[in-house]
Order: C-alpha cells, then structure tokens, then sequence
C-alpha cells in the first residue's frame, strides 16, 4: 500500500483562479490534470506538497478545436484517448496521435492529459522509486540527497524527458499557452526546456499550461513516431522518436524534422540529421540513402545513459534501427514503430 | 477531513474522508467495497480498475476530490444493474468468466471484466486484437490471458444473442 501525503485539494473554475491558488501557499503546491505522473510521485516521497490544485473544473483547458486560421488548439486537459482518437490530429498530425497511443496502457490514456504529458517530470532508475528504496542507498541528487548515481562526480541531474508526446510536438513547432503571475504568454514548445533534469523547464512549476496549438500543417505533411519498449503496452520509452516529413506537390521532401526522448532531461532534436532528407524522393534511392546517413548521425548524437531502466548500450543500439524504421514509416504512412 | 459527494453504482453517496484520499481508498475504506484491488498501487497492474462515466480509469491514481460529478461503477455494481434492466443471473461477463475459466486467483478480475465492461458498451462484436488491445492495461499474473480473450468474445456473443433473439422475438410478436 503507498499512501498520498497529506494535502488540501481546491477545484478552481477559471485559469485566473487556479494560479492564484498555487502562488497563495507559501509552501509546495502542485497542480493535478490526471493525476497518473504526480500520484505516483507523491507515494514515492517525491513531492509532498500541502495544496493540490485539481484542473478538471477548468473550461477552457478542455476539448480540442481547429481554429479559424487552420491551426489546432488543444486543451491541455484533453486526454491523450481523446487525442488519439480525434479525426482531424489523426489525418494532419499522426506522431502526435501516435505517441499519445503508444503512451502506456488504455486507463492511463484515458486519465492522462496531453498537458501532463508536457509537463511531466523525467525520470531516472535512480529517482521513480519508494521513499524506502531510495533511503537505502543514500537518495539522489534530484531529490533528497547530493549525488548521482548515474554519472559518477557528476554536477548536474540528467534524469530523462520520458514524454513521449514532446518529440511529436516538437517536430510539429507546437506553440505553448501559459497563465503566469505576468499574464498569458506563448511559447515555443522548443524553447520550454532546460539541460537539468531536476526541473527541466525554463517556466516554474506555477505555470499553468492552458492549450497546445499546432500550427496549420503543411499541404502535404507526414509524419510518425516510433517507440522503444519492454513490453507492447504500459512502459516508458526506453527510446522514443518523432519525425515529420513535407513533401513538395513533385514529392520531393521540402522539410524535415526529427526529435528524440528518453535520452536526457531535453527532449533531443536532431535538425542536422533531419536537413539531410531535404531535395531527396521517398520511394527512390537518394532518400533510402539519406535515411542511413540520418540513421548513422542519430546513433552518433544520441547516447543512452544508465538513467532510465534497460540496457543503455542495447538502447544505443536500436537509435539508428528505430532512426531508419521511423522515418520510412513516416514517408508511407504506416507508423507507428514498435516491436510488439 | 471533507465529505465527498460520490455517486457509486447508480447511488448518491456522501461520506467523509482525509480530502486526500484516493478514490480507491475511499471506496474499499469507507463504503467498504473491496472489489476494487489495491495491487501496485501506483498505476502499473489494473487492479483497481472501475468506471467513471464509463471510461476505465485507475482509482488507486484518482483523488476522490476529483469524481464528485461523475458516475462510479465498481465490480459490486454490475450485478444489481444487470438485474434491474431484468436480466437473471450475474452480467454476462461475470457468467463468461465463470465458465471459461478465466481466473485462478481472481485478484485481475474486478479491473478485467470492468475494462471488457468499458469495451463492450462501445462496441458489442469486438476482433480478438480489439479484446487484447483494451485489455492492455489490465495485468493477470496467473491465467496466462487466453482463457481471458475467450470469456469476454464469448460474453460478446452471448450478448449478441440475447440481443438477437429479443429483437426476433419482437419481430415474430408483431
Ligand atoms: C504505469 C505508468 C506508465 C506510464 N507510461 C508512460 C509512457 O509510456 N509514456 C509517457 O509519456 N508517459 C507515461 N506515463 C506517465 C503519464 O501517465 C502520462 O505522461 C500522462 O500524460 C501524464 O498526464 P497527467 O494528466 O496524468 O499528469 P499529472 O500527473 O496530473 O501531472 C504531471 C505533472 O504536470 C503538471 N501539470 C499537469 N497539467 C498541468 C498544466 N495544465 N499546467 C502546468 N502543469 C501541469 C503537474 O503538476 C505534474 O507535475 C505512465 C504513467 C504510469 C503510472
Ligand atoms: S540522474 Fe538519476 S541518479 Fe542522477 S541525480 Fe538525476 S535522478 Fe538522481
Ligand atoms: S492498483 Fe491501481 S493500477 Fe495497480
Ligand atoms: S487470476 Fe490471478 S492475477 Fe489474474
């Protein structure tokens, strides 16, 4: 049995209201969407704020809607079912929906949000364990203690962006709405993290993420997503990676872009890699050669660490297979990847 | 301390509980239904799978502050609905499962029949890789899952044809 520690719980209706209601405590206080990343964290000891602030009350974080201007907003309460089930993300944006698929099992979808998603702690062997577990070996720099057990002498946390929806909305430019203590602000999800896997945001944890909008997508725009895993439902990527490919009206790719995850605390684009399929034609030689280069250059920036479970020199491995697999998935539409 | 006020099985409860309890512990602690399993408890087996609204969803990874609005239907709760619309016996879910062998230890079956609940009410006459797919999130450390896929396309086609032969009866009747 693991028990949640004690805290008040407040159910704001407005977006205004919820911010407030987390700057008012002096102390810790956390925000709830679905609760299947901060649950689990309170039981382990890992947060053990005094204020929870539950976001299911709250309009217009909810329900997905195509804009007047062509581009989606998604409600950063929209769960990741919805997401993958919606009509439009499906046929414009299909790494988004998915890696949202891919996210865990059907409950886990069901309660979780795309928001959450986003804003969801990275993770680490060392760190997603009981108070008792880690107790027992002394804790870690990320919480409770002073060192790492990952990078030996190392100065800096590097426990893993494990989102799988971030790679997808990196690679589709997705724009952030927050309500901050200044007002409402976008940002560009790329400019969202920082290299600390303590806290790998720029924005504090006061920062309600009120919509995901992704720009109007291209004509011809594909895209998919690949997953490494242990089993075929309910794990963490061991390594994730999105890909969009645009093609121009004689099928030529006239953009690119690739992101990585569950490496280190960033989700980890690969723009150099990507702008080699730039002029090349899916389905022809010049784009099954690039695909290799681009396969050999991920394997070459992408470098798994102990920090999440599994073998981190099998991980390094399958980078460029899920690099190669990926992107041809991408250029015919048969995403996503997987093993099982 | 607060009261929540829960809806559970088709019935307003209010009951008083630490306001940060999880559903889980609201239901199996204070309204004493103890058919929702407390297993990992921390969102990895399924065990305390229960509908809200209809969506299967982890009660062990649900603040009880967060379902007030929304309707709770545990394992206990599918009997009495079954008999209320007139049926006899248990679900058919709960019958299939008996049959089929579906269980040994029985510690999955409250989230299992719950998640093929869930499936079922969508879509009556699922594919065998429709069957795994919502059960995916439902572990069984026992059965090996066969016997499992088998009960719930059996109690899917044990619904058909109760569906069917009341629809013939009504067609023969008019
Ligand atoms: C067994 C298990 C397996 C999982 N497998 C995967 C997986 O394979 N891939 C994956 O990506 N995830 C996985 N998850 C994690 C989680 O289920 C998902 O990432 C989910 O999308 C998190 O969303 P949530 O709404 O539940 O977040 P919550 O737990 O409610 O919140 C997560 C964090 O984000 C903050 N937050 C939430 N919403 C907002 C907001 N609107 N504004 C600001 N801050 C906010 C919270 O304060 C909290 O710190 C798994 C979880 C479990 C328990
Ligand atoms: S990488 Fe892991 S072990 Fe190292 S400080 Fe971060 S959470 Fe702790
Ligand atoms: S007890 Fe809730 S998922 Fe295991
Ligand atoms: S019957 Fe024992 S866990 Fe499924």
């Amino acid at each position: 049995m693991l028990r949640l520690p004690k805290f008040e719980v407040k159910n704001p209706a407005t977006a205004e209201e919820a911010v407030a209601m987390i700057l008012e405590i002096e102390g810790d206080a956390r925000f709830i969407a679905g609760g299947t990343d901060l649950n689990p964290n309170m039981k382990h000891g890992l947060f053990a704020p005094e204020r929870v602030i539950a976001l299911n009350g709250i309009g217009e974080l909810q329900g997905i809607r195509l804009d007047e201007d062509g581009s989606m907003r998604i409600g950063a309460m929209a769960t990741l079912a919805e997401v993958t089930k919606h009509a439009e993300l499906n046929q414009f944006y299909p790494a988004l929906c998915q890696a949202a698929k891919l996210v865990s099992g059907p409950q886990l979808r069901n309660m979780g949000t795309l928001g959450g998603n986003v804003m969801l702690d990275t993770r680490c062997q060392w760190y997603n364990q009981t108070y008792f577990w880690r107790k027992s070996l002394g804790y870690c720099m990320k919480k409770d203690g002073s060192k790492c057990h990952v990078v030996e002498g190392g100065s800096k946390c590097v426990a893993a962006a494990s989102n799988d929806t971030a790679p997808a909305l990196m690679t589709l430019n997705a724009e952030l709405e927050f309500v901050t203590t200044e007002g409402r602000a976008r940002l560009p999800i790329a400019d969202l993290w920082q290299a600390d896997g303590i806290w790998n945001k720029k924005l504090p944890h006061t920062a309600l993420l009120v919509a995901i909008h992704l720009p109007k997508p291209a004509a011809n725009s594909h895209g998919a997503y690949g997953k490494l895993r242990d089993r075929g439902s309910v794990d963490f990527p061991l390594f994730g990676i999105a890909a969009r490919l645009n093609f121009g009206s004689d099928g030529t790719i006239e953009d690119a872009a690739l992101c990585a995850v569950a490496l280190q605390a960033r989700p980890w684009p690969l723009k150099k890699a990507a702008s080699l399929l730039i002029g090349t034609h899916p389905g022809k030689d010049d784009f099954n050669d690039a695909v290799e280069k681009v396969a050999n250059l991920a394997a070459k920036q992408c470098r798994p660490m102990p920090n999440i479970p599994g073998d981190h020199e099998y991980r390094h491995l399958m980078v460029p297979v899920f690099t190669r697999r990926t992107l041809h998935a991408a250029a015919s539409d048969e995403g996503p990847v997987h093993h099982v | 301390m607060r009261v929540f006020r829960l809806h559970v099985n088709g019935d307003p409860v209010e009951v008083a509980a630490p306001e940060h309890w999880t559903l889980l512990e609201v239901l199996r602690y204070q309204l004493g239904l103890t058919g929702s399993k407390q297993g990992c408890d921390k969102g990895d087996c399924g065990a305390c799978t229960v509908l809200v609204d209809g969506t299967p969803t982890l009660s062990c990874l649900s603040l009880a502050a967060t379902v007030e609005d929304q309707q709770i239907t545990t394992i206990e709760g599918l009997l009495p609905a079954h008999r209320a619309a007139g049926g006899e016996g248990a679900d058919p879910l709960q019958e299939s499962f008996d049959e089929s062998g579906a269980l040994q230890c029985g510690f999955c079956q409250p989230g299992m029949i719950l998640s093929a609940k869930a499936l079922l009410a969508e879509n009556p006459d699922p594919s065998a890789a429709e069957i795994k797919e919502s059960l995916a999130g439902n572990l069984c450390r026992c059965t090996g899952y066969t016997q499992i896929y088998e009960a719930v396309l059996a109690a899917a086609k044990a619904d058909m044809h109760a569906a069917i032969s009341t629809d013939s009866a009504k067609e023969v009747q008019s």
